[in-house]
């Protein structure tokens, strides 16, 4: 299950094949090598990946001996993992695309997300940072190391360009989805980098939501970057190595790992669930639904002249939901659905059916009351409330240690991916924080952020390139 | 409290519109293991149809798992020989959804009743119940020891918001004539009062933000009343802009006619076991959420008042079910005495005067010390409700 969003145009062939569970074992070499050469590091360096994947589909032992005797480290990777049969964590998603990967590319398991300030004013050194981490981020999708001489083969006395952590793991799908906050545009009313008159409308400051408690070391940045990978330890390098490649032109603002994700973006997966023990994001845009991702997840070509460089992108809303869990456990089972709209075991709307049933919020039971209740909040969260927009969520479960009062710091890290925040997060949001009981008694929105996604990068781009012409 | 619709929603059922027979309340819970060696026993419910895959059991605690494989709303009753008395029922099973009925029953003849499109007498059958040695130990009067119990809560709330009303006038007619020494001192311990029947106050959804919205509940444009906006005011923070005579005077009229308003609609609220029980159950969440963090309270720093009431509204609660659960769980019963009076032990540790130490003068161990019995009390209190009304 590669990333449909590459060269994803639209037409049906297109999403079917992005669906196929063909590309299982996807080296560089096997996927994208040419695309991968023009801009990757350049070397004839076997991937970090390329061998696993011969060693899977060929007689193991044989091939990685072979390997081991031309290849050094790499081989060495590729003995000590060819006991076990490659699987669809090896795949590789594709870096180049008409829209970034990593937004309707099938959830992966795991993210890490960091936002970073950028503290450079210079605008040729910005530029160069976002072509350095173009590459890297290309390399590391293709399950190569970054740099020229990756974690190994560099000078003896100097320090090795890659980390080195994600060495014999697989590529494991990563992607690095990049975006960029209103604070690359302007800060302290200052203009930045050349950009005036660039910033979108739709990149917003979000107006202050009832309840919300928003820490400041977890809210806002310059530039932010999603890495999701089925492998917890490839998204950790990621953005470790994005985040070294920045420095002194970058800082980490606040960086989020999730554990488990929480909605689906394909049909062909199941359901997760939240820490709520519910089932999220049924009713979720997939991949599958083209007619509604041009229509409520990609920027569409076509505004004001300053804004053409975004068609095709996105804009990210990042929320740190911390859940009140041990509360949660104490609540009736009773009104755990009724907070929801939704059966816990089954995720059936209260209206009856199965998961994917249409809820039926006319349907009333005892004393003429809806079985969905009023403020429950599948209803207020549907789009038959709100105008009926839809999002694309991409939503992770998170644990960050304990909250000091012996309890777990745990939640929701909520993501999603929409054509206009006014339009398509706002109005939801505030209706949620005013309306919605789970909402008000349960959760605390304690991190926030809105970030311009520009459209993909094809071979010899850069990230967000269309800013800078 | 922090937000405004908090607690709104189990709270909102204690609304009187909403309220639902007792015997109800905490039938689904599917927790408890049923007495029935084979596990539930199931029901299938449709338009013309409701069988039961058993038409005995032995005595105890039966889990009826009931079916809609009809097209309509359905419910599940268990009753009595008469075919009147309600033991249990299961409501709400909107089509190819399950719900658990958990009941207790003791030997003897009974009627099964699906009603499909909750129309009619439904579609009945006979039931037997026979003697398995496990007797419930619940006696003809429980009923009677539930309603008492109500009844004293009932007038424990109409006492409450009687001195809440009164109290809310002096501190109003204190911060109306500018005397802030005053209604600093009044502040807290008035509020002690709102904050005892917190859950039935809030259940008042449009009242509950205008008396006791946090600056932070608010959104765009939403006028600040109530409490909190004296508490502001009261206790200014560096930079804050301190209210006219006029604005207080307002904000003052306010808060004696939203609570007069509130005190009248008190009356008329109909209580049950389960509401009590969850209400309890809400006050300890409250404390746990807003009061222990130091949240409800963040220029006055009088978290502690609240969270002495919240405890004491929560104990009235308990202590109202006390005999009833008594005679379901003796067990649970004394756990929640011996939890109470461990937090209630650990809170006196902090009086000081007529009131508590501020929160900001409590060291990070005395907050967790706190916030430990809060979540050792608040897990049993949280069996309360389906131990009474199961």
């Amino acid at each position: 299950m590669s990333g449909c969003p590459f060269g994803h145009t639209g037409d049906a062939a297109d999403v079917e094949r992005s669906g196929e569970p063909n590309d299982v074992v996807k080296s560089r070499e096997a996927s994208d090598g040419g695309a991968a050469a023009a801009a990757g590091s350049g070397t004839a360096r076997m991937s970090r990946r390329g061998l696993l994947s011969l060693a899977g589909v060929g007689g193991a032992g044989a091939v990685a001996g072979l390997a081991a005797g031309f290849l050094g480290h790499d081989a060495v990777t590729a003995n000590a993992a060819s006991a076990s049969v490659p699987t669809a964590a090896e795949a590789v998603v594709p870096f180049f695309g008409d829209h970034q990967a990593g937004i309707t590319t099938p959830a992966q398991d795991r993210l890490h997300m960091a936002a970073f300030d950028v503290t450079t004013e210079d605008r040729k050194e910005l530029i160069k940072l976002l072509k350095d981490w173009t590459a890297a981020a290309q390399a590391m999708a293709a399950g190569d190391p970054t740099g020229k001489t990756g974690a190994v083969d560099g000078p003896y006395d100097a320090p090795p360009e890659d980390t080195g952590e994600a060495l014999d793991l697989a590529a494991s799908k990563l992607t690095l989805t990049f975006g960029f906050g209103a604070g690359l545009f302007e800060k302290d009313g200052k203009v930045r980098f050349g950009l005036d008159g660039r910033r979108p409308e739709a990149l917003i400051d979000l107006p202050h939501f009832p309840g919300d408690d928003l820490q400041p070391g977890r809210t806002g940045g310059d530039i932010v970057v999603q890495a999701c990978a089925d492998d917890p330890q490839v998204a950790v390098h990621a953005i470790r190595n994005l985040a070294r490649i920045g420095f002194g032109k970058v800082r980490v603002r606040w960086s989020q790992l999730g554990f488990g994700r929480t909605s689906s973006t394909s049909r062909a997966q199941v359901t997760p669930r939240n820490l709520f023990g519910f089932k999220d994001g049924t009713n979720n845009l997939k991949v599958e639904d083209n007619a509604l991702l041009d229509e409520h997840v990609w920027v569409a070509p076509g505004g004001p002249a300053s804004e053409q460089w975004m068609a095709g992108g996105s804009y990210l809303v990042a929320r740190r939901i911390q859940m009140h869990i041990e509360i949660w456990d104490r609540t009736s089972l009773r009104e755990q659905e009724g907070l929801i709209g939704r059966t816990k075991g089954a995720g059936a709307p209260l209206s009856g059916g199965d998961e994917f049933t249409t809820p039926d919020f006319a349907m009333a039971g005892r004393n003429g009351e809806p079985l969905i209740p009023m403020d429950s909040h599948m209803r207020l969260a549907h789009p038959d409330q709100n105008n009926g927009v839809r999002m694309l969520r991409r939503g992770y479960n998170f644990t960050d240690g304990s909250d000091g009062l012996g309890h777990l710091d745990a939640g929701l890290f909520f993501i999603a991916f929409v054509k206009d925040p006014r339009t398509h997060y706002v109005p939801m949001q505030l209706a949620l924080a005013k309306g919605d009981t789970l909402s008000v008694e349960y959760l605390k929105h304690t991190g926030s952020g809105l970030f311009a996604v520009p459209p993909g990068v094809q071979a010899g781009g850069y990230i967000g390139e269309g800013l800078f012409p | 409290m922090p937000v405004s619709p908090k607690l709104r929603k189990t709270l909102a059922v204690i609304g009187a519109a909403a309220a639902v027979p007792l015997v109800l309340a905490g039938c689904t819970d599917n927790t408890k293991t049923t007495a029935a060696a084979d596990g539930p026993i199931q029901v299938s419910s449709t338009a013309s149809e409701c069988k039961v895959s058993a038409s005995t059991a032995p005595s105890g605690n039966l889990t009826f798992a009931v079916k809609n494989e009809g097209t309509e709303v359905t419910e599940f009753y268990l009753l009595a020989e008469d075919g009147l008395r309600i033991l249990g029922e299961v409501e709400n099973i909107g089509p190819g959804i399950t719900r658990n009925l958990v009941v207790t029953a003791p030997a003897g003849k009974y009627n099964t009743a699906c009603k499909p499109g909750m129309q009619g007498d439904g579609i009945r059958a006979s039931f037997e119940v026979t003697e398995s040695g496990n007797k419930p130990s619940v006696d003809a009067d429980f009923q009677k020891l539930l309603d008492t119990g109500t009844q004293q809560y009932a007038a424990y709330v109409k006492d409450q918001t009687e001195q809440l009303v009164t109290g809310t006038k002096a501190f109003a007619d204190a911060f109306a004539a500018g005397d802030a020494a005053k209604a600093r001192d009044l502040y807290a311990a008035t509020r002690m009062h709102w904050e005892r029947i917190e859950p039935v106050a809030e259940s008042f959804g449009d009242l509950d933000p205008k008396l006791d919205a946090r600056e932070a509940d608010l959104e765009p444009g939403q006028e600040w009343t109530g409490w909190h906006r004296a508490e502001k005011d009261l206790f200014p923070p560096t930079g804050y802009t301190a209210m006219t005579a006029a604005e207080r005077t307002a904000i003052s009229k306010q808060l004696v006619a939203d609570t007069e308003d509130l005190a009248t609609r008190t009356r008329t609220v109909e209580l049950t076991a389960d509401k009590l029980g969850n209400g309890a159950k809400e006050l300890l969440d409250e404390v746990a959420t807003g009061k222990v963090t130091g949240e409800e309270e963040i220029w006055s720093h009088t978290d502690i008042w609240d969270f002495q009431a919240n405890v004491d509204g929560a104990r009235i609660a308990f202590e109202s079910l006390k005999p009833a659960l008594e005679q379901k769980d003796a067990e649970l019963s004394k756990s929640l005495d011996d939890k109470f009076a461990a937090l209630q032990a650990e809170l006196k540790k902090h009086a000081k005067g007529d009131g508590f130490t501020y929160y900001n003068e409590l060291s990070p161990e005395q907050v967790q010390g706190l916030a430990s019995l809060v979540d050792s009390l608040g897990e049993p209190l949280s069996k309360l409700t389906s131990a009474v009304v199961l």
